[in-house]
């Protein structure tokens, strides 16, 4: 097996804050093969934005990362200079942002926000630049994109701007694609649209894609494997078909059991949707042990003493202390 | 471009009528207004035969929307009255002002675009810095200064000790004279500027889209000049647009204190005449010259930001 | 809460001189208007006169802390009118919308298009010069800060529960507007009325200087600047202590503001600005 694209290794996400310090993220860990999909799962303040930033390089004040390792195609970015973090960003590493709306400039035409990547990255000049914009646009099928270069981001549909950020982000074939909830702000009819547009995109450039959202059903469709975290840690991480059939921490049951699922309801009847009880903690306030335990159905006193480890389970891994 | 100016004036002469109107009742029906004949020590100083004869003459006795429509109807035709003092149009009077005040009022403002917008943005790129703290402390004082007072001392410092710079008046009407009273009159504005630059600059520091900018793996440097500067632009001008308004009321001290011949010294001289026709042209010229500010302002916005353009 | 640094700063210089004013006869070393003594005339600062005497042999430093009282009862009162005006305006505005609420903007907008200082140099022109058309000049003239913010206010809290509820319990529309909405909006208009009373106190000091506010004998801090302009070069003094008198003030006024804003009003960094 080659090297993975990116790993990320037992990292630690601090925040600085009042004159304490949190950890907002704790022992994360995965790894991304080339071309590959992955996925990461949880409600929003689970930490797993901020580990997309981390990756990216953009964490900003008070955030900081505490320890670990982010290995990028072999070289180790979680302490490179800015000026190396600046030629990844762009040229190997793509976002997405999740609200199409505010991530454009509004006073800047689209297809000069999309050349301004061939300029830093591929020291294109601007008239060159436009020409692989209009390319560029093209690729990600928004129509007529000779005239929509020109456009300014608000004389464009919430789909079509996120097709522009698509646009950008995969304007310099980066190996790895982060998409940080890319359809949670669009109509569900632009959704499927959007994904599949990135999933090809990503498949003819062989472009690696990690997949941040709270939605386990998009994530499981898309993603060859899912990692779901809970309060700033990774509570479990497996295939994203085994991960419905046999979920293992009952958070993730929790997900599982919140979906709609076609074809259910002829079989069980009319039944209500399942929900979580409960909130997600705030990050000053987790509670010792395991930290789902104030909303876990099956919680025993283990759980509210010692944080679980990590278990190996076949493919995956699960941290509770009564996993299955 | 059009439409918006068209909109724009739409706003701008009703406005300018309500302050027609404004000015037009102060004036003729509070007490002590036009001629009461009055001194400040209450006595009569003016012969009641002499001022019934100038009431007759000027048509005080008319009913009031006579008088009003009389009087807008000659507003029309660019005429103001006629002066109490020197008898000639007040048109005239004010004329010859208007250069010298534009002059003082757009020195003033672009000294405090160039001091203020550059403070403010040095403070926002390092909040919490040296450069930060001097500039928002300079912010502060400069609001809480008096401005007639900084003129003061400028003109004690730079001209009366230091003989750098002519104390008062408007000599040849060069650079030399302009300064003082321009720094004077600017220093609210800078103030004023130097802290709106930096809230808007560290708020569009905060936006998403800069975000999306520096995840495109640009240098700080190029974050700024391609996306920030014109965003934090657009809320810029909005106060410049609004500053012109206070600094053209404290044009009338500074204009005085440096015996500028401004519309605004024009306008002292006539209230401690008792020239109310010369005082109520010199409002009224005031007042359409901000307004007229404004819709360049208006227009200003088209040109920096497409969004007004299309919606 | 927190008290920033520029809460105790501004409230420790207002406090002061507030304190200067009220004790005025006590700290005073000479009667500010009858111990005028030629003798004395035009004497730089020294032991005897810390801030020097003026040209009829006057104590600056006396005359500056008689004048604290007339420069902070036209500020504070001319901002109590313009408050009242505002409040009122902007609430019965923004509760009851309609006709009512084009009339006030309409009002509203009359006031930003006349720069006010040149609108109370109007009204002081045709009053006359003196204490009462200065309150008068000053306290009609700019209302529209806080009538904005109030009606602005009430538009986003009109809808909101206690209010709704407080109808539904068949009160006044005067009663839910000064027991429900406006003890909620006091915050910025604290605000406001603090910042106000700075500018207040600016502008007093302008028309004093233009000589149409507080007449001599009796000492304003502007009408010292205002006998003190034409004796720059000779007694340079005279200018400096009256106007840093000004400034120390009118600063405690806006870092008190800006300290209270971010305690009371936390949303609204850039709002005024």
């Amino acid at each position: 097996m080659t090297a993975p694209l990116l790993k990320v290794d037992d990292l630690h996400i601090t925040l600085e804050g009042d004159g304490a310090s949190y950890n907002a993220v704790e022992n994360v860990s995965f790894e991304i093969g080339r071309g590959d999909a992955f996925g990461l799962v949880g409600e929003s303040g689970c930490g797993k934005s901020i580990t997309a930033l981390a990756v990216m390089g953009l964490l900003r004040r008070p955030l900081g990362i505490g320890k670990g390792r982010i290995v990028l195609d072999g070289e180790e970015i979680q302490n490179a200079s800015a000026a190396r973090l600046r030629e990844l960003r762009g040229s190997k590493i793509g976002m997405i942002f999740q609200e199409p709306m505010t991530a454009l400039n509004p006073l800047s035409p689209v297809g000069r926000q999309i050349a301004e990547m061939f300029v830093l990255h591929q020291s294109a000049s601007w008239s060159e630049a436009m020409d692989r914009a209009e390319d560029a646009l093209r690729q990600v099928r928004v129509p007529s994109p000779e005239r929509r270069i020109r456009d300014f981001p608000h004389q464009l549909s919430g789909g079509m701007r996120q097709r522009v950020m698509i646009a950008i982000a995969l304007a310099c074939r980066p190996d790895l694609l982060i998409a940080d909830e890319p359809t949670t702000a669009l109509d569900v009819t632009v959704q499927a649209e959007i994904i599949d547009l990135m999933a090809e995109l990503c498949a003819a450039k062989g472009t690696a894609i990690l997949m941040i959202s709270h939605d386990l059903g998009l994530v499981a469709n898309m993603c060859r494997r899912v990692a779901v975290m809970y309060a700033g840690r990774i509570v479990e991480s497996q295939g994203a078909e085994a991960i419905f059939a046999t979920p293992r921490h009952p958070y993730t049951k929790g997900l599982v059991d919140s979906l709609p699922r076609l074809g259910e309801r002829s079989k069980r009847g009319r039944q209500r949707l399942r929900e979580i009880s409960g909130v997600v903690p705030s990050i000053a306030a987790y509670p010792s042990g395991c930290r789902f335990n104030p909303r876990c159905p099956s919680v025993t006193d283990i759980c509210r003493s010692a944080a679980p480890d990590v278990t190996a389970l076949g493919d995956g891994l699960v941290r509770c202390h009564h996993h299955e | 471009m059009l439409l918006v100016l068209v909109r724009r004036l739409g706003n701008v002469i009703p406005t300018l009528l309500a302050v027609i109107a404004l000015v037009f009742l102060l004036f003729s029906v509070l007490p002590g207004s036009f001629i009461s004949g009055m001194n400040e020590d209450g006595r009569s100083v003016i012969d009641p035969a002499v001022m019934e004869r100038m009431r007759k003459e000027m048509g005080l006795d008319d009913p009031l929307y006579e008088r009003f429509a009389k009087y807008v109807g000659k507003l029309a035709t660019g005429d103001l009255g006629t002066s109490f003092r020197t008898r000639e149009p007040v048109t005239k009077l004010i004329a010859v002002r208007v250069w010298p005040s534009l002059k003082l009022v757009f020195a003033a403002m672009a000294f405090a675009i160039l001091v203020g917008v550059t403070l403010g943005f040095l403070a926002a790129l390092k909040p919490g810095s040296l450069i930060d703290t001097v500039s928002m402390v300079t912010a502060i004082s400069g609001l809480s200064l008096s401005q007639f007072w900084f003129g003061l001392m400028l003109m004690y410092l730079f001209a009366l000790t230091l003989n750098w710079l002519p104390s008062f008046g408007y000599g040849d009407g060069g650079l030399r004279n302009l300064i003082l009273p321009a720094i004077a009159l600017g220093v609210g504005p800078m103030a004023l500027l130097a802290r709106t630059t930096r809230a808007a600059v560290l708020d569009v520091l905060n936006a998403d889209f800069v975000r999306t900018a520096r995840s495109k793996g640009m240098s700080e440097r190029l974050v700024v000049k391609w996306h920030v500067l014109r965003n934090a632009l657009v809320l810029v001008v909005t106060i410049v647009g609004l500053q012109f308004g206070s600094l053209m009321g404290q044009a009338v001290v500074v204009e005085k204190l440096f015996a500028w011949p401004g519309v605004g010294s024009l306008m002292v001289d006539s209230v401690f005449q008792r020239d109310m026709p010369a005082v109520q042209g010199c409002i009224l010229m005031i007042v359409l010259f901000f307004l007229l500010i404004n819709t360049l302002v208006d227009l200003a916005y088209v040109v920096i930001d497409p969004r007004i353009r299309y919606g | 809460m927190k008290w920033g640094t520029s809460t105790w700063v501004g409230g420790s210089l207002v406090a002061i001189a507030i304190g200067v004013a009220v004790f005025a006869p006590w700290i005073a070393l000479t009667d500010p208007v009858m111990d005028a003594n030629l003798m004395n005339a035009e004497l730089p600062p020294s032991w005897e006169f810390p801030f020097g005497t003026d040209a009829q042999g006057r104590d600056i430093y006396s005359r500056i802390c008689y004048g604290a009282r007339i420069s902070l009862t036209v500020g504070v009162v001319s901002q109590i009118c313009n408050s009242l005006i505002g409040v009122t305006l902007g609430l019965t505005a923004g509760f009851w919308g309609g006709w009512w609420d084009d009339v006030v903007s309409g009002l509203t907008n009359l006031m930003l298009a006349i720069p006010s200082l040149v609108f109370a140099l109007a009204i002081m022109a045709i009053l006359g010069p003196g204490l009462v058309s200065l309150v008068i000049a000053l306290g009609l003239t700019s209302w529209s800060y806080s009538c904005r913010i109030a009606r602005a206010q009430v538009l986003s809290l009109k809808s909101q529960g206690y209010v709704q509820a407080a109808r539904i319990l068949g009160y006044g529309d005067f009663r839910i507007m000064f027991t429900q909405v406006l003890p909620n909006i006091l915050g910025p208009l604290i605000v406001i009325a603090t910042l106000g009373m700075g500018g207040a106190i600016l502008a007093e000091a302008a028309l004093s200087f233009l000589g149409l506010g507080i007449r001599p004998p009796f000492p304003s801090w502007g009408s010292m600047l205002s006998e003190a302009r034409d004796q720059i070069r000779a007694a340079p003094w005279l200018s400096v202590f009256p106007g840093l008198a000004i400034f120390f003030t009118v600063l405690g006024l806006n870092l008190l503001g800006d300290g209270l804003r971010d305690i009371l009003d936390p949303q609204s960094q850039t709002r005024r600005a």
